[in-house]
C-alpha cells in the first residue's frame, strides 16, 4: 500500500503549495524560457551584429581583424554609390508608403463607417488573408503580370499602351500591392474608433461633410495612418527579395545580401545593415510623437 | 462629399487589385502551355502529377513542413508562458516584454536574418534546418503572445480566484480553468505561428545553409524556364498553406487575433 505522501496528487498538492507561497518563482519558472530565448538568442545575436560591424574583413589574406575600428562606416559614408543606394531606398518606402496610405484610406472608410457588419467582416477577412500569403509567391505573381507576354501587357493592348516592363515604377507597384493590407487594417481601425457623436457634432455646428472629413476624420484618423507607415516603411527598407525579381537596381536589401554571398564581409554587411536600423529608430521616434504607438 | 458609391467602386477596384496576382498564379498552375503567356490555351492536372515527382521541391516541401511545426512548438511554449507571466503577474519591466517580443517582426528581416548569421558563424553552429526553426521561432513568439495575452485581458480573475477558493490547487486551477479559457487563442496563436514560419523567406535565406525551404526553393528556380511550371505549383501550395491556417486562426480568434502586430 502506497503512503499518503507519495501518490502523484499528493506530490502536486505540495509542490502547489510550495509555489504559492512564492510568487517571485513562479514568475521566475514563467519567465525564464521565453527571456533566455529572446535575450540571449535574439537581443544576443544583435549584439554580436553590432560588434562585428566594427571589425574588418580582409579579402587579401582572409582574415578578420577583431580590433574595433570605424574603417566600414567610413567607407560607406564616403562611397558615393552607397549614398545613392541609401536614398534610392528610403525615397521608394516614403513613396510607397504614400501611395498605400492614399489607396488604403478609401476602402479602409468603407469598411469602418459605411458597410454593414457582415460586410465589413468579409472585407477585414478579405484583406487579412493575402496579407499572410506566402510573399515571395506574390513577387513572382507579379513578375509573370508584368512579362512582355503577361496579363498587363494583354490588358492594355487594346488601348495601345505597354506596361511598365520589370524595373523601378513595377517595383513601386509591387510594394505598394505588398504592403497595402498592413496600412488598410491600421487605417480601418482608427477611423472605427472615431465615436459617430463627434461626426454629428461637426455637422450641428455647421460643419459641411467635406469640412467634417477635412477638419474631424482626417485628423483623428492620421496617428493610425502613421502606425500603418511603420509597417510599409521598415517593410520597404529591408526586403531584398522584390528588387532582385522585379529590377535590376540596387536597394539597401539587395547590396547586404550581396555582401553574404560566398565572396562575404559579414562584417561590412553588419556595418551596412546598421542604416536601415537607424533609420528605422528615427522613423520610430517620430512615429511615437505622432501618436502612432496608441493607435497600433 | 465622396458618395456611397464612389467609395463602394473603390473599395471593389481594391479587393480585385489585392487578389488579381493570386487568381493569375493559381490559373497559370493549371496551365496547358509550359511558357506563362497570356491567356492560358488551356487547363491541365498534369504539373500537378509532374511536381509530386520532382525531388527538388518534394524535399523542400517537407523541410518547410518540418520547420514550421518546430517553430510553431516553440513559439507556442514560450510565448504564452510569457503571455501568462505578463497578464497575471506584475513586476519590474513588464512594458519591456510586449517590446521584447514585437522587436524581432518589427525591425527589417534582414537585420534579425543576418544578425542570426554572425551568430552562428561566431558560435561555430553549422547551418542547416534547426538554425531556421530558432530563427523562426524568434519572430513567431509574437503572435501566440499577442493571442494568448488578449484572451487573458478579457478573461477574468475571479474565475480562477473562485477555484483556487474551492481547494483546487494552482495547476489544477490552470488545467480546469484557465487553459479551457485560452485553449482557442492557443490554437489560433500556433496556426497563425505555422503560416508566418512556412511562407517567411528574409530570415531562412541567411539561417538556412543547405536546407531548401519551399519559399527558397521557389526563389532559387523561378528563373529556370524548365522548372516554370513546377515553380506555379509550389507557389499554389505554399499560398493554400498560409492561407487556409490563417483563415480558421481567424475563425477561432476574431480579426484582432490576426494583425502581425
Amino acid at each position: 500500500m502506497t503512503t499518503l505522501a507519495t501518490t502523484p496528487a499528493s506530490r502536486r498538492r505540495r509542490a502547489a503549495s510550495f509555489l504559492y507561497r512564492r510568487p517571485r518563482l513562479q514568475l521566475a519558472l514563467l519567465l525564464g524560457a521565453p527571456l533566455f530565448w529572446l535575450v540571449v538568442a535574439y537581443l544576443g545575436s544583435l549584439a554580436v551584429l553590432l560588434v562585428s560591424a566594427f571589425w574588418t574583413y580582409s579579402a587579401a589574406t582572409d582574415t578578420i581583424n577583431t580590433k574595433p575600428s570605424l574603417d566600414n562606416f567610413v567607407e560607406i559614408i564616403q562611397s558615393a554609390t552607397y549614398r545613392t543606394i541609401t536614398l534610392r531606398t528610403v525615397g521608394m518606402a516614403v513613396l510607397v508608403t504614400l501611395t498605400t496610405a492614399v489607396l488604403a484610406f478609401p476602402i479602409a472608410y468603407y469598411m469602418a463607417r459605411v458597410a454593414s457588419r457582415r460586410v465589413r467582416n468579409m472585407l477585414v477577412v478579405a484583406v487579412l488573408l493575402p496579407l499572410w500569403a506566402s510573399y515571395v509567391v506574390k513577387v513572382y505573381a507579379w513578375r509573370i503580370i508584368l512579362s512582355d507576354q503577361g496579363i498587363l501587357n494583354w490588358a492594355l493592348r487594346p488601348f495601345g499602351i505597354q506596361g511598365p516592363g520589370y524595373g523601378d515604377v513595377a517595383l513601386w507597384i509591387v510594394f505598394t500591392y505588398l504592403w497595402l493590407p498592413y496600412m488598410i487594417l491600421p487605417i480601418f481601425a482608427g477611423l472605427e474608433r472615431i465615436p459617430q457623436s463627434v461626426i454629428e457634432a461637426s455637422g450641428d455646428l455647421g460643419g459641411r461633410s467635406a469640412q467634417t472629413f477635412r477638419r474631424v476624420i482626417l485628423p483623428l484618423a492620421f496617428p493610425a495612418v502613421v502606425a500603418g507607415s511603420i509597417f510599409t516603411f521598415s517593410l520597404t527598407l529591408g526586403d531584398y527579395i522584390a528588387p532582385s525579381l522585379i529590377t535590376s537596381t540596387q536597394f539597401l536589401g539587395n547590396v547586404i545580401a550581396g555582401k553574404l554571398g560566398p565572396a562575404g564581409d559579414v562584417q561590412f554587411a553588419a556595418a551596412l545593415g546598421t542604416i536601415p536600423v537607424v533609420v528605422m529608430l528615427v522613423y520610430l521616434a517620430a512615429a511615437r510623437r505622432l501618436g502612432a504607438f496608441e493607435a497600433l | 462629399m465622396i458618395s456611397r458609391w464612389a467609395l463602394r467602386i473603390m473599395t471593389s477596384v481594391i479587393v480585385a487589385f489585392i487578389y488579381i496576382p493570386i487568381v493569375v498564379i493559381v490559373l497559370y498552375a493549371f496551365n496547358q502551355n509550359r511558357v506563362p503567356s497570356w491567356p492560358p490555351p488551356g487547363l491541365s492536372l498534369k504539373w500537378f502529377q509532374a511536381a509530386a515527382q520532382n525531388r527538388g521541391v518534394l524535399d523542400a516541401f517537407t523541410a518547410s513542413i518540418g520547420a514550421a511545426l518546430g517553430a510553431m512548438t516553440i513559439a507556442l511554449v514560450l510565448g504564452s508562458l510569457a503571455a501568462i507571466a505578463v497578464a497575471r503577474y506584475r513586476f519590474f519591466g513588464r512594458e519591456t516584454i510586449s517590446f521584447l517580443v514585437i522587436l524581432p517582426i518589427a525591425l527589417p528581416g534582414i537585420v534579425t536574418g543576418i544578425a542570426l548569421k554572425a551568430t552562428f558563424s561566431e558560435g561555430g553552429i553549422p547551418l542547416g534546418l534547426v538554425t531556421v526553426v530558432v530563427g523562426h521561432a524568434t519572430f513567431c513568439i509574437v503572435v501566440v503572445y499577442n493571442n494568448v495575452i488578449a484572451r487573458l485581458r478579457r478573461s477574468s480573475r475571479s474565475l480562477e480566484e473562485a477555484s483556487m477558493d474551492l481547494g483546487a490547487d494552482s495547476f489544477q486551477t490552470f488545467r480546469r480553468v484557465t487553459f479551457p479559457q485560452i485553449r482557442t487563442a492557443l490554437l489560433a496563436g500556433a496556426l497563425l505561428a505555422f503560416a508566418l514560419s512556412f511562407d517567411e523567406i528574409i530570415v531562412t535565406t541567411f539561417t538556412a545553409g543547405g536546407v531548401k525551404t519551399l519559399p527558397l526553393w521557389i526563389f532559387q528556380n523561378y528563373k529556370l524556364a524548365n522548372q516554370a511550371p513546377i515553380v506555379n505549383v509550389a507557389a499554389v501550395v505554399a499560398i493554400l498553406l498560409s492561407m487556409i491556417p490563417v483563415y480558421l486562426a481567424q475563425r477561432l480568434a476574431g480579426a484582432e487575433g490576426a494583425t502581425r502586430a
